[in-house]
């Protein structure tokens, strides 16, 4: 805390004693390395994005499901991470199959998923229609709802595990888990849709 | 009871924000998915590379920006309307270079990216489309973001509750539609 609270004369001491926290020196230097490493791990599934540049290209229907799915995953996963945390707190979550808490959320995570991912497929269906696309309804549904229910069954996965590795390592769930669940997450969406894509499409 | 929720009970709090997202989403989807985007895509290589790293690191700096914000609302630190308030100022300037910073760092990686497995890629084509997209969500995101959270926190909405879907949703739309203007702009100076 006081290693370089005292160097910066641009950080501006003069009004108080929390403007240190609020200097931009601060909080870009927090910040940009953090960033950076997000941008880098990005590049994975942007790579995986420019693989398939002729089929995207090829199929509007598919470009418009990239942009929801890295959005519900990382949805999801936030709302799963933070219940379970909460849950650790009050003392009520426990990794037990029969765990009523746990089964709550994993139950409603497969539901927001099978409802969101269906209304996608037909979204994403229409939409690609009318951008031009010819892909047919029934394999853009398919390719929703199956990137879409593997992609629960990861953020089910990975926030319990988040949640049950910080817990036990001594950090605070409530910090650890949401940025890392969401963007590997984030990531997954796009390597799942994609696994799924070259099956179907 | 909190913590205690059915399954059914989650499903029906959770909803109403997820379908939000999703239509925001469809909403970018479409942009992404229109005749000029895909133009742009064929015709510049690397957009498809640099595009999850662009659209994340949008939350990533103007989320934090928001809570932020919040927090020194709550502390009472910053006062909820626009005046030349040293940590405001700071705060908009920092996260401001961030992400400029970043965006650049993107073009540069992705660059590299393209070039270290032997595609064709153009630095300055690349810069130039962050920078504008970059800049032009710079000025998005801060400014709706102020207001937001300075009229909500004025009409008793804890900013805290709000900031995360307005970044995401925000973010998303427009960092897409800043990256569409980039191309162009790029490709009517280069």
């Amino acid at each position: 805390m006081s290693s370089n609270g005292s160097g910066g004369e641009h950080g501006g001491n003069r009004d108080g004693e929390y403007v240190d926290e609020w200097s931009i020196r601060r909080i870009v230097r927090t910040m940009i390395p953090l960033l950076a490493a997000l941008s880098v791990l990005q590049l994975v599934s942007g790579s995986v994005l420019e693989t398939y540049e002729e089929t995207l290209v090829a199929n509007p229907a598919l470009l418009v499901l990239v942009p929801v799915q890295i959005g519900t995953a990382g949805n999801l996963a936030s709302i799963t991470c933070s219940r379970l945390t909460t849950q650790l707190y009050l003392g009520t979550y426990e990794l037990d199959p029969s765990n009523p808490d746990l089964r709550a959320n994993v139950g409603a995570v497969f539901a927001l998923a099978g409802t969101v991912f269906g209304a996608v497929g037909v979204a994403a269906w229409g939409i690609g229609v009318a951008l031009g696309g010819s892909l047919g309804l029934g394999r853009v549904l398919l390719v929703s709802l199956v990137s879409g229910m593997l992609l629960a069954v990861l953020v089910v996965v990975a926030s319990v595990a988040a949640v049950e590795v910080s817990y036990r390592v001594g950090l605070n769930p409530d910090d650890t888990t949401i940025p890392v669940v969401t963007n590997l997450c984030d990531v997954a969406g796009v390597l799942i849709l994609f696994a799924v894509v070259s099956v179907v499409v | 009871m909190p913590g205690h929720d059915t399954a059914r009970d989650v499903y029906r709090q959770a909803l109403p924000v997820i379908l939000v997202s999703l239509v925001a989403g469809l909403f970018s989807g479409t942009i992404l998915g229109s005749e000029t985007m895909r133009a742009g895509i064929s015709e510049v290589p690397g957009l498809l590379l640099l595009l999850p790293a662009f659209l994340a690191t949008r939350g990533g700096v103007y989320g934090s920006l928001g809570a932020r914000l919040s927090t020194g609302l709550h502390q009472g630190l910053i006062e909820p309307r626009f005046r030349l308030d040293r940590r405001l100022t700071n705060a908009i300037l920092a996260s401001f270079i961030n992400g400029m910073t970043v965006s650049v760092f993107i073009a540069v990686i992705t660059f590299l990216w393209l070039r270290l497995f032997g595609n064709e890629g153009n630095l300055f084509e690349l810069v130039g489309i962050m920078v504008v997209a970059g800049f032009l969500s710079a000025v998005l995101m801060i400014s709706v973001l102020i207001a937001v959270i300075f009229v909500g926190y004025r009409r008793g909405l804890d900013p805290d509750n709000v900031i995360g879907p307005v970044v995401t949703t925000l973010g998303d739309v427009f960092g897409i539609f800043f990256l569409l203007v980039g191309i162009y702009v790029v490709g009517a100076v280069l």
